[in-house]
């Protein structure tokens, strides 16, 4: 008898402790982030009540991750001038790094207790600025007649949906293609240049394909983000224009995927999953492995360090229309903030302001949306790569992706099913079709 | 009545179990039963509650409904249970197996007991790293001594129907060592009389084994058999670490994988918490199960 009684006493405790495990993943990261928070939480909540004069000194707290490591010390310059031009604004910078920084803003978010102003990926950005927790920044616009055009179209263009300007860019990266002029060289193939089409850009990669087993032509992921911009340069999308639906498995983008799986598959310009078995992408291409490879300014330090061999950029070659993308973190600011004037000041300089750009520029930290020439002009003379404005023509053909609010997990099945036809597990109009039920099924537009 | 020293006595207790308690209370119990209220919502985990403008909004069953009837729940499912049929019978015998060889008196024991555990304390991370090294397709030694005996290796981690036992073995090799400790322990408690008397009426090892070392083993078994059940069906960071969140395919998406990308990518909080409820569900019905089982083939007395 006392042992059922024990057994039964047993699997109650093999079931608390099932759910205290799962529980413990947000609790503990919730308790993290009380505790990192916690030390200035108790400061501005004084000063954080509307400033009576305008002599009383306000304090914006600041949350980021981008600044964290190597780049901390370029935010404090820029938090220092602006301080200086702003003597009664402080600013309380809280670097979060990028592995615990989502999951703990979304818990300080929910409890009410987000800083002043924070920093956002363009994914997370989409979700926070569709579920009304961010301020709406276009009655400061106009309160401070801020002038538009010191900052890229696109890039703020970004950030904003139905008339609404949720954030600011704050760094900005786009993509291109970089590609080893040796290997074109030993291939005999002609350099890339702005008026490459698909077709001379699988020529080349076929071209340098062929010199040996080991080394190949091209690497372009295939996942949300390329496929989005790939399909618009073949005229493709994978909305509807007014966003209302999805056209995921029209003509033009199968025949889009269709090249890329190709690539893979039939030519093998580009290696496989297996061929790559864990070798980065960045590393096949340092290791003079790899042709081309199309990816973001990012990789212009890693590159400039690390290749001994000739490399340039071109724009990304089109079909029948060219099209580029790029990344971007956003500077937002909490709804509830109480001082919301101050925090769009920090962020305006943040994110349009010469002096930022300039400390920015000088770092090699990414690039600034901004478009003062002379910033522009020390970011180009710098070399590798020689054609460093092509940096800049990009930005001429910069499609913008959807701000929808599950734009997560949309990118997550799209991401699936793209690769299902990678690996051959089906064919690229297969592929398409099924991830045009299942985005229908689950994505709310 | 309470005496005055009956009375000292509770409030001693009570102040003692105060400090465990309240953790207890706090980072466990509360979140437990404010799961379950979520469980109930389509609550975004990012807007804070107001209850009277409807965020967020009370569904009912709406979630867990939704999960039951979609392709996915019984898909992520799927996966788990090829992860089981792997992974139980392998760590069993695995585990009997060290146990067994541990279980002896060569020299230097103590050492080999260490290097068995060794696994067992080393963080997911890193063996999740050393694993995508060791199974990896053109570089990796498991393929290269497949290799020396003319097999072909898949390209593991890389593809559909391999990513799964990949994770399993580098599972194996981690867990190996805690439950050869258990096993060990069950080993030790064996009265040695019992394979004296088998000796004297000439049993050999095979039937000492089976007939002596197995049944007196069976609680031991019964504990692992448990907590393995339980330990798969949360199967998440080999899965996150090795196969960058999904594996190809989605090959190796498991549940809790799912809830944490609901609850903390997603920003479905209420659809996740939905979901780990009906994962605990899950796990209860196998242990209750069995529980009811073990009276066919557990031994307690020896």
């Amino acid at each position: 008898m006392s042992k059922t009684r024990l057994l039964k006493a047993l699997s109650f405790i093999l079931a608390v402790a099932l759910i205290a495990s799962l529980a413990a993943c947000s609790g503990s990261k919730s308790n993290n982030g009380n505790g990192s928070a916690s030390p200035s939480q108790a400061s501005p909540s004084g000063s954080s009540s509307a400033p009576a004069s305008k002599d009383e000194i306000v304090t914006v707290k600041f949350g980021n991750f981008s600044g964290s490591g190597d780049t901390a010390k370029y935010l404090d310059q820029m938090k220092a001038e602006f301080e200086q031009a702003n003597p009664n604004i402080k600013i309380e910078i809280e670097t979060i790094a990028y592995g615990d920084y989502f999951t703990q803003m979304q818990t300080r978010v929910a409890a009410g207790q987000a800083p002043d102003a924070y920093e956002l990926n363009y994914e997370n950005f989409v979700s926070y600025a569709k579920k009304g927790v961010l301020l709406d920044l276009n009655p400061l616009f106009d309160a401070t007649q801020f002038d538009k055009s010191s900052l890229n179209a696109q890039a703020l263009n970004a950030f904003s949906s139905d008339g609404v300007q949720y954030g600011m860019p704050g760094s900005f990266s786009n993509v291109l293609l970089i590609y080893n002029k040796e290997l074109f060289e030993k291939a005999n193939a002609e350099l890339p240049t702005k008026d490459w089409t698909w077709k001379e850009f699988d020529d080349a990669a076929a071209k340098i394909r062929a010199l040996d087993k080991n080394t190949f032509g091209v690497f372009q992921p295939i996942q949300f983000h390329e496929f989005y911009k790939l399909v618009q340069q073949n005229n493709g999308s994978l909305l509807n224009a007014d966003k209302t639906a999805f056209t995921v498995n029209t003509p033009e983008n199968v025949e889009t995927l269709q090249r890329l799986v190709d690539r893979v598959r039939t030519t093998n310009v580009m290696p496989t999953q297996a061929q790559l078995s864990g070798v980065g992408d960045w590393d096949l291409f340092k290791a003079g492995r790899l042709g081309m490879i199309v990816t973001g300014v990012w990789a212009f330090s890693d590159f400039m360090q690390n290749i001994t061999f000739e490399w340039d950029v071109a724009v990304e070659p089109g079909n029948k229309q060219k099209a580029t993308h790029f990344f971007s973190n956003g500077l937002v600011i909490n709804k509830d903030s109480k001082v919301a004037n101050a925090a769009f000041e920090w962020i305006k300089f943040l994110s349009s302001s010469k002096e930022a750009a300039k400390i920015r520029v000088d770092a090699g930290w990414e690039l600034p949306a901004v478009t003062y020439p002379d910033v522009l002009e020390a970011y180009l003379s710098m070399t590798p790569p020689a054609n460093r404005q092509a940096v800049f023509d990009s930005l001429d053909y910069l499609v913008t992706p959807p701000v929808i609010e599950q734009f997560g997990e949309m990118s997550d099945i799209l991401g699936i099913h793209l690769t299902a036809a990678s690996e051959g597990a089906k064919s690229a109009q297969q592929a398409l079709d099924d991830a045009q039920k299942e985005l229908t099924e689950k994505i709310k537009l | 009545m309470l005496t005055h020293r009956n009375r000292r006595k509770w409030l001693t207790i009570i102040l003692f179990l105060l400090p465990s308690s309240i953790g207890l209370l706090v980072f466990s119990v509360i979140p437990i039963f404010y799961s379950l209220v979520i469980s109930f919502t389509d609550w975004n985990g990012l807007n804070p509650w107001n209850l009277a403008a409807g965020t967020p909004d009370f569904l009912g069953f709406g979630n867990f409904k939704e999960i039951l009837a979609g392709e996915e729940f019984w898909r992520v499912l799927k996966n788990t249970m090829y992860y089981i049929v792997l992974y139980i019978p392998l760590i069993l015998v695995a585990s009997v197996l060290a146990a067994v060889l541990l279980n002896n008196t060569y020299k230097a024991i103590g050492l080999y007991r260490v290097v068995f555990f060794i696994p067992v304390l080393t963080s997911w991370v890193a063996a999740a790293l050393i694993w995508k090294w060791l199974l990896s397709d053109d570089y990796g030694p498991i393929n290269a001594i497949l290799g020396f005996v003319g097999i072909d290796g898949p390209a593991w981690l890389q593809d559909r129907t391999w990513a799964m036992p990949g994770i399993v073995f580098a599972s194996i090799w981690k867990d190996m060592g805690f439950f050869a400790l258990i096993m060990l322990g069950g080993l030790q408690g064996i009265n040695p009389t019992y394979y004296e008397a088998a000796n004297i009426d000439g049993a050999n090892f095979w039937s000492r084994f089976t007939r002596i070392t197995l049944p007196l083993l069976s609680p031991m078994l019964f504990f692992v058999l448990v907590i393995c059940i339980i330990n798969s069906f949360q199967l998440f960071p080999q899965v996150m670490i090795m196969t960058q969140d999904a594996g190809p395919y989605g090959s190796t998406q498991v549940m809790v994988e799912r809830i944490y990308k609901y609850a903390f990518k997603y920003y479905k909080m209420g659809y996740a918490s939905s979901f780990s409820w009906i994962l605990f569900v899950i796990i209860f019905a196998f242990t209750i199960v069995q529980m009811k089982l073990q009276r066919k083939w557990v031994h307690y007395d020896s």
